[in-house]
Order: structure tokens, then C-alpha cells, then sequence
């Protein structure tokens, strides 16, 4: 008998059974092809504006090149701390409720990790950043997934909340404005499904990676309504908004005894964020405003092309309020969203992400990010014209 | 049309001034005939003054081109201060721009463009400092152009991103 353990026990059970990313199928098919328009990449398409870069290639020089506070940076906490409070009004202290993470996806794990048992489920609203369901089952929880449909652009309502509790639910994790559906909540709606959330003690991980990016309105937040700040994790960070997404900078907030246990892991695995990325993020914060509004205003601006363009080749469309994505329905042709995809690829070379990647709730649309260029977004507009003039 | 989306539709239109109305139209939430109107109605007023291509010359090859900046000091005369001179160097169609200077040890600024040094050369010596009023003059020629009108002309930022990420 040899001594060796068999290779197929040699990754954990958990791990085994993780399905790999559907956009990452989709990736390696794209990126075989040539002359491919990309509406499939949910990062924006601006350089992180020269200010940051600067910022951070000036603190090099000055040799900033050490470990932080495993918090981050206290004056990075500091502008954090007036930011959240000038735009969202909530209002967390920079010394014991704010951590710096790598990311929002650092941020997303150590939330989960600290607050789940084995077995504990967490109520995931669909359609969803792809990195939920595989990160809750890392952390030993269980998902369990709430629909939401384009009827109702995409908005969580209290009944879809409330029949999927159990005992075992400890929490609920969601991202407004969302990715991929761009669909955003008001206050008014939050405040119809927090006497569930109270009734049930549920704890709340807010993911507002996209809450500078709302289009015609100031974004909500969950943690600003009453009572709801204690039992709710905000995470957000610098990589949408500030198109700063190589840098790998988070950030999350919470009360200080839910922050002590989220820092214990965050100290053992990551120490700090980047020297380098938490100087540029303190000069986006300090000087970025006006970068971002420019940036925010094309994304408006091509937002309402695209969702135009979309519906005059018969796609059905609502109106995303948030994020940088379309969600167009494909149902009308006939074809599932992965179908319509795979064609208008291998067809058209147009690049776009089926929607049921992004869960069961996605399925019949496809995700389509706008930040990219006018000239590919007219491209792109004219490529899938065509071929749903083959469709009909 | 509000004040905010008119301010739109100009850096749109800065930036693009090719794009149609249509497409202006969609991408700012206005109707086609709307933006056109507004258009009409900025140019009426000189708001628009003109659609210019910016051409990187340097790229057209066997094109013979040169810039320069002139420093002018000149006497200002009663009534009419530097008006008078301004205008009077304005006219030369080689002269692309005319500034007055605050905090500079000259009052002029102008840029230039000729074909060859030699006709810039000849520009400064027969028709500018022979002006009345102009005093000195420095001649400046621009060896090259990096930025201009607020675009990098080397160096255009292309997409790095991956063909499809989260
Ligand atoms: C909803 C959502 N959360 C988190 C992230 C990851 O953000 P970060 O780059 O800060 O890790 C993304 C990136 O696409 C996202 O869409």
C-alpha cells in the first residue's frame, strides 16, 4: 500500500465540490477569438485617474514601503469615515468600526467567516455577483438563494424574504445597486422588509461597491435607516467607482465588536492592504471627487444609449438605475441566455455574460456591461442587430 | 433645455463633435429635434463657435510644419491700450492664437504656424517687429507636441481589461 494520500482527497470536500465560474468558461472562449467587441467585463474602462496614480508613485518615492496598522491607515480610516457620512449619511468611528481590506472580495470572506457556524444559512438575492455562493460555502455556511425579477426591476420584496427563513438563517447578503442587474432599492422599499429582518434578528452584509454609481438619485444605504446599522456590515472600496480595480482596496464597516472579530481573521491572513493602494485611495477620497463625478456622468450617459439601443432591436430591457450593466431579457428569442450568447459570439463577436451565471433568477438574460467606449458600444449595438434580425 | 444638460451636450460635443444629435439625443435623455434646436440656438449665439479636427500633424508624413511662441513686448498706446496692436497681429492668417499675458516680462503671446522655420523667421522679422508698437520679440519653436487641446497625442490609453471578468 503506498503511503500517499489519493489525489482525489487531496483537496478538501468543500473545495471539490465548488463549481468553477461561468464567466470564466465564457472568458477562455472570448479570449481565443480576435476582433471580439467586449461587453462582458464588469470593470470600468477608465485608467484609475492620474491624481491616485501620482499619489501612490510619490508615496514610493518617499519610501512608504512598510506594513500599515492591520486596520489600515488611521487617516484612510479617517477619510473614510467623513465620506460614508457626507454621501450616505452613516456614520461609522474610524478606530474601532472601520477596517481596511484587500478589496470588497476580502472584505465579503472575512464577513462571512466571522459571523457563520457550520450549517448556518445565509439568504443570498439573486441574481448575484458570482463570488457569494462559493465564498458562504467556504465559510461552512449554507445559500440559499431569493428571486427577484425583471417586473419588478430586480427588487428584493418582503414576501420572497420572508419564505425562505428558517432557523438556521443567520444572515442575508445582497448588493445594491446591483451587479448584474443594475437594479438599485430606495428607501422606502428597505424600510418594507425590515420588520422581517428584526422580527427574524437577521444580520445583513451590504455589499455597496456601486453606491457612487446611481443614476438619477443619491444611493441608499441600509445601515442609514433606523435600528439597522448595528445588525448590518457595509462593505464597499475603491475599485468601481474610482476605477481603481487592480489595486486591490476594500473597505468594511461595522460595530466594533462584529469589526474585532472580522480584523482577527483579517490580521492572521491578509496583516494589511497594500502600503501603496491605501495612499492612492486617501487621494481618491481627499481629491477624486470631481474625477469620479466625470466618469459617473459618462456612465449615465451611455447607460441610456445602450438601454435604448437595446430595446429598438427587440430586447426587453429595464431601466438599471445603478452599477454599470444592462440586463436584457433574450426570452423573446427563443434561445437561453447562455444559447444567445454563445452565438452572438461565435456570430457577431459581441462578448456579454449569460445570465444564469449569476444565478437561477438570471436565466432568459444577459449581462451587458456599458463601460466601455461609445464606438464599441454602438458597434456592439449594431453587431447584435443583426443578429436579431437573423432570430426573427 | 436645462442649463445642466446644455453644459453636457458641449462636452459631448467638445469632445466629439461629430456625433449625431440622435445619438446626443439618447445618451443625455433629450429628444433628437430638441438637441438640434440647441445646437442651432449655441451656435446663434456663439457659444459653438466652430467644429474643429484636431490633426497631429507629426503623423503626416512629408508634411512640413512648425510652431512657435512669440513673446511680444509692446507700447501700449492712450485710449486704445493693446487693443490696437492685438487686433492688428489677429489678422495675419499664419497667427493661430493671441494672448495678453499677466506676470510676464512681455504683453503678447502668440502662436504660430508655418510651413518651414524660414517663413516663421521671416513672419517675425518683416512683418511683426516692424509694427509700430512692438518693441522686442522672442521667438519660441515647439519641438514637440505632447499634449494639445487637452489630448495626449502619443501614448493613447488602450483597453487592458480582460475580455470578461467578474
Ligand atoms: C458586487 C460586487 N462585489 C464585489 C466585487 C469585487 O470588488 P473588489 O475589486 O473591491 O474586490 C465586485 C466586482 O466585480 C462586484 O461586482
Amino acid at each position: 500500500m503506498s503511503t500517499q494520500v489519493k489525489v482525489k482527497n487531496r483537496l478538501s470536500s468543500t473545495v471539490q465540490s465548488l463549481k468553477p465560474s461561468g464567466i470564466r468558461r465564457f472568458f477562455d472562449l472570448a479570449a481565443s477569438m480576435e476582433g471580439v467587441i467586449s461587453l462582458g467585463v464588469g470593470e470600468p474602462d477608465f485608467v484609475t485617474p492620474w491624481r491616485m496614480r501620482e499619489a501612490s508613485i510619490s508615496s514610493l518615492e518617499r519610501g512608504h514601503t512598510a506594513y500599515t496598522s492591520n486596520a489600515g491607515m488611521l487617516p484612510l480610516r479617517v477619510e473614510i469615515q467623513k465620506y460614508l457620512e457626507e454621501r450616505f449619511s452613516v456614520s461609522y468611528h474610524p478606530e474601532t468600526e472601520i477596517l481596511v481590506t484587500v478589496g470588497a472580495s476580502e472584505a465579503i470572506d472575512i464577513a462571512l467567516r466571522a459571523i457563520l457556524d457550520p450549517g448556518d444559512e445565509v439568504l443570498v438575492v439573486e441574481p448575484c455577483y458570482v463570488s457569494y455562493e462559493p465564498v458562504i460555502r467556504l465559510a461552512g455556511g449554507v445559500p440559499v438563494f431569493l428571486k427577484t425579477t425583471m417586473e419588478n426591476q430586480f427588487k428584493l420584496t418582503p414576501q420572497e424574504l420572508e419564505t425562505h427563513i428558517t432557523e438556521r438563517t443567520k444572515a442575508i447578503i445582497f448588493c445594491y445597486p446591483n451587479n448584474p442587474t443594475g437594479g438599485t432599492m430606495t428607501a422606502e422599499e428597505w424600510k418594507t422588509l425590515l420588520p422581517i429582518i428584526e422580527k427574524h434578528d437577521l444580520m445583513v452584509i451590504s455589499d455597496e461597491i456601486y453606491a457612487e454609481l446611481t443614476y438619477g438619485r443619491m444611493h441608499d444605504s441600509i445601515a442609514a435607516l433606523p435600528g439597522m446599522k448595528d445588525r448590518t456590515i457595509l462593505i464597499s472600496g475603491f475599485s468601481k467607482a474610482f476605477a481603481m480595480t487592480g489595486w486591490r482596496l476594500g473597505y468594511v464597516c461595522a460595530s466594533p465588536d462584529l469589526l474585532a472579530g472580522m480584523l482577527k481573521i483579517h490580521q492572521y491572513t491578509m496583516l494589511c492592504a497594500p502600503t501603496m493602494a491605501q495612499m492612492a485611495a486617501l487621494e481618491a477620497l481627499r481629491h477624486g471627487r470631481s474625477d469620479m463625478e466625470r466618469m459617473i456622468e459618462s456612465y449615465r450617459q451611455r447607460r441610456n444609449y445602450v438601454v435604448d439601443g437595446f430595446r429598438h432591436i427587440g430586447l426587453t430591457c429595464h431601466e438599471p438605475d445603478g452599477a454599470f450593466y444592462a440586463f436584457p431579457s433574450v426570452a423573446s428569442t427563443g434561445l437561453s441566455s447562455a444559447e444567445f450568447a454563445e452565438k452572438l459570439l461565435m456570430e457577431e463577436k459581441v462578448a456579454v455574460v449569460p445570465g444564469d451565471v449569476f444565478g437561477e433568477s438570471g436565466k432568459g438574460h444577459i449581462r451587458c456591461s456599458y463601460a466601455t467606449s461609445m464606438e464599441q458600444l454602438k458597434k456592439a449595438l449594431e453587431r447584435m442587430e443583426r443578429l436579431m434580425g437573423r432570430l426573427s | 433645455m436645462d442649463r445642466l444638460k446644455q453644459r453636457e451636450l458641449l462636452h459631448l460635443l467638445e469632445e466629439d463633435s461629430r456625433m449625431s444629435a440622435e445619438q446626443i439625443g439618447k445618451m443625455i435623455g433629450e429628444p433628437t429635434e430638441v438637441v438640434e434646436q440647441t445646437i442651432a440656438a449655441l451656435e446663434a449665439e456663439k457659444v459653438i463657435v466652430k467644429y474643429p479636427a484636431l490633426v497631429n500633424w507629426e503623423r503626416v508624413d512629408d508634411h512640413p510644419y512648425v510652431n512657435a511662441m512669440i513673446d511680444v513686448k509692446v507700447t501700449p498706446k492712450r485710449d486704445v491700450g493693446f487693443d490696437e496692436v492685438a487686433e492688428r497681429i489677429c489678422r495675419f492668417p499664419e497667427v493661430k492664437a493671441v494672448y495678453l499675458m499677466s506676470g510676464a516680462s512681455y504683453d503678447l503671446s502668440i502662436i504660430l504656424e508655418g510651413k518651414t522655420m524660414k517663413e516663421v523667421a521671416t513672419f517675425v522679422s518683416q512683418k511683426l517687429s516692424t509694427l509700430d508698437s512692438v518693441v522686442s520679440t522672442a521667438t519660441h519653436f515647439i519641438l514637440k507636441r505632447y499634449k494639445h487641446d487637452g489630448v495626449e497625442l502619443e501614448d493613447r490609453d488602450e483597453d487592458h481589461r480582460m475580455v470578461v471578468t467578474p
